[in-house]
């Protein structure tokens, strides 16, 4: 089957995102990069536990200072439920469906965007109320670089959704362009799995101490 | 492909490399830059050993030394060993699992770049203000207190060509797993591939480790964060573990495909089946496993504490069981064969003593109590030398004769490429021998000079010539390129004569397409097969059909000429006004051009059946 061609319902194959070569390669590569991903963040997860609380004077703030539920509780949700539009996404894509498939990408991204208006209002309330920065401490770094690096991954997630539904959107899908979303969805539930771990090493470990 | 090239002008041949995707032009580009690089670090080790050469000596000061040391290190490793092997892999592996090209040929080139850009921004570093000066290992306690640019240039110079790898990693594997001819199964690919599989994921677990410690000096050095700092928290032992995780699972990167060429060398010049195929498969995946088990024997005397010392020190010397497989099966392979001793072979039967002696004084550096001794000294030097140049320099240069028809058409002089193996094959003996027992006798390792009268100056001495071999032998190396590619002879597709495996199926160089037909594999030794069956070359798997084949693109060039950019925008931030903007910059034309690849369509385009028929014909090909 040739990328380009016109699809129409009938012709729709059942894996739309591994019909050719170019796209189980990328289906495949993606699979692989997400494991490289995973090894970075892991390394930052280390690179937090191993500094967490590490301040340089008893006038800085911890995270059991710092760290409330509720806001996090909030977030979590917020990205969860992101997961399940975007599963909601490839499943209408898969059935042919564009214009459903856009719309619940537009769900996805309007969820994603929420978040990380969360996450700014979280920063600023460190940032402000505690004095806790990138450079307060060891702590501040660790915990800035790896909640930080996780949001960069969000908005660079959100970035390239926004792009595929602009870009597609006057022409349906294809071939072509079905393993682009599908790769760009995988992209999205490895950030929400990744700040699953961030919610309970960094905010639920942070609680208890 | 070669008679059109040659038609083309000066201007038109370096855009079509500036532009390529195609693996085996991209293999150039990684023979040239890395061979390129490898004089860089080579002409850095002469300084070293001249500086070391007598006591007292004041040929460079302690300062330079430092700087010369550390990049002699960096150089070797990230611009010219990996660089090279990843040249080797492009050009071969493809052939070899008989695949048109790899599986992403934009990232391919973009991974090229990537590695490229940053190796020219490291060693700008030298014209810059002064190079790194803490180690190749850059530990943080030092690198912190390095003052000027240099350790800013290590950090960025290696986080954009280590993103380079990275990619070069995936696209390995992938093209690897989806691309392999009809016929081709795990089983049956040729070590060299499997050794590039195992190497590649090693890359793809191995270097996002490297990639995050970068960033914590980064931002510490450049941003004003903690990471290292003691006095507000902070942890030097983090980079240390870090950089090891990454660090020794990359002495692997190269000592596998080193391996693997080793492999392919070994049956076609004993014109017999490669002993224990499946002991050799089993053995390269172990040793890929093992090696992320053992980051702490670099670190035994940081104070871990007794059991992590033991468990970290059982690790390493487990890793000598798969290694000693190995070298049986080399030793089977030539056992009863019909040796041939041409250059490559001349390597091979080399290496095996030569490495193996590498690997007998790690499982001595791997007995933790015994390390508090050689800990930091010469010892540790002859070592690790052992190994990557007895190795993978070894590997390299055999690759290089070996294939160096089926990369450009026409055989290196035997006559030449033996002298060069012999200068350097004594050479390297003489300068690294030797170093183990001035370890032994306490000279520790990076220090700029040693006094009178310690027993140190006629080992010294020895080694300082045995380097002077090395450098003859690369200039006779040179000499020889120059004078093949004067000559240009042509050759046919299996210029050895007793080639086993798919890629001396086709002409030298291939054609850009490689595989008119894709063939058909029926076992291990694919090619070797159809000759003992009295067959003139493979059996096609599908009719003569279109081709897809992908564009060209200026892409990948722009895209790491942004970080480039953007590189020196981060570093000059802080001393001047411009640095901002030209960051800013530098990532709006990385994005930018991410963002343009992105949104514009890329088919690729078909060669027609009927173009290929013509082909055989005329002997002229349309690009």
């Amino acid at each position: 089957m040739h990328a380009e061609e016109k699809m129409t319902l009938e012709k729709w194959p059942a894996s739309p995102e591994k019909q050719t070569l170019e796209a189980k390669n990328k289906f495949l590569g993606f699979w692989l990069f997400l494991g490289g991903e995973t090894v970075l963040f892991a390394s930052l997860f280390a690179t937090y536990l191993a500094l967490k609380d590490k301040v340089p004077g008893p006038d800085h703030a911890l995270a059991k200072d710092l760290f409330e539920i509720p806001l996090a509780f909030l977030m979590t949700m917020l990205l969860l439920t992101s997961s399940i539009t975007s599963v909601y996404a490839m499943y209408h894509m898969k059935n042919f469906e564009f214009k459903k498939m856009q719309l619940w990408l537009g769900i996805t991204v309007a969820l994603g965007l929420a978040f990380l208006g969360c996450e700014i209002y979280e920063f600023y309330h460190y940032v402000h109320h505690y004095g806790h920065t990138f450079t307060s401490s060891a702590f501040g770094s660790a915990f800035y670089t790896l909640v930080g690096f996780h949001g960069a991954h969000v908005v660079f997630g959100l970035a390239w959704i926004i792009t595929l539904m602009v870009r597609n959107a006057k022409r349906g899908l294809s071939l072509y362009n079905a393993p682009k979303f599908y790769v760009a969805s995988l992209y999205w539930h490895f950030i929400d799995v990744v700040w699953v771990f961030i919610f309970s090493v960094v905010y639920l470990m942070g609680m208890v101490g | 492909m070669s008679t059109y090239a040659q038609k083309k002008g000066f201007g038109a041949t370096v855009w079509d490399y500036l532009t390529t995707v195609d693996h085996k032009k991209i293999a150039v580009l990684y023979l040239i830059a890395g061979g390129f690089f490898f004089v860089v670090g080579g002409l850095e080790a002469m300084f070293i050993r001249i500086q070391l050469a007598v006591p007292n000596s004041d040929f460079v000061s302690a300062g330079l030394y430092n700087q010369i040391l550390t990049m002699h290190g960096t150089t070797m490793i990230f611009l010219a060993a990996m660089p090279l092997l990843f040249g080797f892999m492009n050009a071969i592996m493809p052939l070899q699992i008989g695949a048109r090209d790899v599986a992403f040929p934009f990232i391919n080139a973009l991974g090229f770049w990537l590695f490229f850009f940053g190796g020219v921004f490291l060693n700008l570093s030298w014209f810059l203000g002064g190079a790194p000066d803490a180690g190749w290992t850059s530990y943080a306690s030092l690198s912190l207190a390095s003052e000027g640019h240099g350790i800013d240039f290590y950090l960025l110079g290696l986080q954009i060509s280590g993103a380079g790898t990275l990619m070069g990693g995936i696209n390995f594997l992938v093209t690897i797993i989806n691309m392999r001819a009809p016929g081709m199964t795990y089983m049956r690919m040729p070590l060299f591939t499997w050794t590039t599989f195992v190497a590649s994921a090693l890359i793809l677990f191995a270097f996002p480790p490297l990639t995050v410690g970068i960033f914590l000096l980064m931002f510490d050095r450049l941003f004003g964060s903690n990471f290292f700092v003691t006095a507000a928290g902070g942890n030097t032992i983090i980079w240390e573990h870090l950089f090891w995780i990454f660090g020794h699972p990359e002495v692997y990167i190269l000592v596998l495909p080193a391996f693997g060429i080793f492999s392919e060398i070994i049956p076609v010049f004993s014109r017999k089946r490669l002993f224990g195929y499946s002991s050799m498969v089993f053995a390269t995946v172990l040793i890929g496993f093992l090696g992320f088990m053992v980051w702490a024997h670099h670190m035994f005397t940081v104070g871990l504490g007794p059991i992590a010392n033991a468990i970290f020190a059982v690790a390493t010397m487990a890793i000598a069981v798969p290694t000693g497989i190995k070298i049986f099966n080399w030793l089977f392979t030539m056992w009863g064969g019909s040796i041939k001793f041409t250059t490559p072979m001349h390597y091979a039967v080399a290496f095996i003593p030569s490495f193996l002696m590498g690997g007998v004084t790690g499982v001595m550096l791997a007995s933790a109590a015994a390390d508090y001794q050689y800990h930091d000294t010469y010892f540790v030097v002859a070592h690790f030398h052992y190994v990557i140049v007895g190795g993978v320099v070894f590997a390299i240069l055999a690759g290089t004769t070996f294939y160096w028809p089926k990369m450009f058409g026409t055989m290196l002089n035997e006559t030449l490429g033996k002298i060069t193996f012999w200068l350097f094959f004594i050479g390297f003996h003489l300068t690294f021998f030797i170093q183990h027992f001035l370890g032994l006798w306490g000279m520790p390792r990076r220090i700029f000079t040693f006094l009178e009268g310690q027993g140190l100056e006629t080992g010294n001495f020895v080694s300082t010539v045995g380097a002077f071999f090395m450098a003859a032998a690369t200039v006779v190396l040179v000499i020889n390129i120059i004078i093949t590619t004067v000559k240009n002879e042509r050759v046919g597709n299996d210029p050895w004569g007793d080639g086993r495996t798919l890629e001396w199926a086709i002409p030298s160089p291939p054609p850009f397409y490689n595989f008119k037909q894709l063939p058909l594999v029926r076992g291990l030794d694919p090619l070797w097969i159809e000759k003992m069956e009295g067959k003139k070359g493979m059996t096609p798997a599908e009719p003569l059909g279109d081709i897809h084949m992908p564009n060209a693109s200026f892409i990948p060039f722009v895209i790491s000429f942004g970080l480039f950019v953007a590189a020196f925008g981060a570093m000059y931030r802080l001393d001047y006004g411009w640095g901002l903007p030209v960051l800013i910059i530098g990532l709006a034309i990385t994005f930018g051009s991410m963002f343009l690849r992105s949104v514009k369509d890329d088919h690729g385009f078909h060669i027609h059946k009927e173009e290929l028929i013509d082909e055989d014909d005329n002997k002229g090909v349309k690009a």
